[in-house]
């Protein structure tokens, strides 16, 4: 399975993203740069994240009307698969690409720290490696992570089982609504979440939490354990 | 030349707890009976073009697609 990764002057987690799908797929992923607008022949494009044009204006606001974003656009209708972390998702709901906002923090200051996930519906292609109500840890960074949406759209979306990962445990970061964590679109194959799943992938991270997301995408079966 | 001024602020109902801080520091600074702040944005922007109606809806133009984020943000336009 093939992926690309978007680069954008700005963005920090670039490396850790393509490092992180490098070796769980085998193959380094095509970068993308904003300018260009055709991505080529892959199964799946990650938008890492960052902070994409100093997060002027707004997160994500001037990342999302770049030429590439249209050709990651034209991808997701195709049914490439997509997934936005952290900066990469205030990017897919600037775009239009996700309902709903990501907000400043409620308690207004940066969070950098381990939080714990559930994972709401294991029945997508982004999380069919996870078991379903799965309590995972997963690292967050960020300043503008609260999401919001109206509440039909909030009823919409959790109605259709579109809340894929909430925050568990008491820990929510940021105070988004409902705890929500990472949502998908209507068609299910575009993907955003706040946390950073790429930096929880191997022993050496302290944990590999992150990497059935990443094995789910990519068609990666689940390793099975050892018979006892 | 057309100077105009947009004020983006956030809907009614969006939580704004930059708004919400300020309030508390102008509650602190000792002022008395504030009954609630809510931060938004200004733009003064300059456009090269004599054609106030084209303008107009140019600038309604770029508040939809970048200036405001109407999930969250309403907007206002205001010609010199």
């Amino acid at each position: 399975m093939k992926s690309a990764v978007v680069v954008l002057p700005g963005l920090n987690r670039d490396r850790d993203m393509i490092a992180a799908l490098t070796k769980i797929s085998g193959k380094v992923p095509v970068t993308v740069w904003q300018t260009d607008t055709e991505i080529p022949d892959v199964d799946l494009v990650v938008i890492p994240g960052g902070f994409s044009y100093g997060d002027y204006l707004r997160c994500g606001a001037i990342a999302a009307r770049m030429p590439v974003m249209r050709a990651v656009a034209e991808k997701a209708e195709k049914g490439v698969q997509v997934i936005g972390v952290c900066n990469g998702f205030q990017i897919l709901v600037e775009a239009g690409m996700l309902p709903g906002a990501l907000m400043r923090n409620d308690h207004l200051k940066f969070v950098c720290r381990e939080v714990k996930l559930r994972v709401e519906n294991a029945n997508t292609s982004f999380t069919r490696n996870y078991a379903p109500g799965q309590i995972i840890r997963a690292p967050v960074a960020h300043h503008d992570g609260n999401y919001f949406a109206d509440p039909e759209t909030l009823a919409r979306i959790e109605g259709e089982g579109r809340v894929l990962f909430r925050y568990a445990e008491n820990t929510n970061p940021n105070g988004s609504i409902n705890d929500i964590a990472g949502i998908v679109n209507d068609r299910g194959n575009v993907l955003g979440l706040m946390p950073h799943p790429e930096n929880l992938i191997e022993a050496a991270h302290g944990g590999s939490d992150g990497r059935p997301l990443f094995e789910s995408a990519l068609g990666i079966a689940a390793p099975q354990p050892e018979p006892a | 030349m057309i100077k105009a001024r947009v004020t983006v602020t956030l809907k009614n109902g969006v939580l704004d707890p930059q708004g919400k801080a300020i309030e508390h520091a102008l509650d602190g600074l000792g002022f008395a009976g504030v009954g609630s702040v809510r931060q938004g944005k200004v733009f003064d922007i300059e456009i090269d073009n004599a054609d106030r109606a084209k303008a107009e809806a140019d600038l309604k133009a770029m508040c939809d697609r970048l200036l405001a984020n109407t999930v969250i943000e309403n907007y206002t336009v205001a010609i010199d």
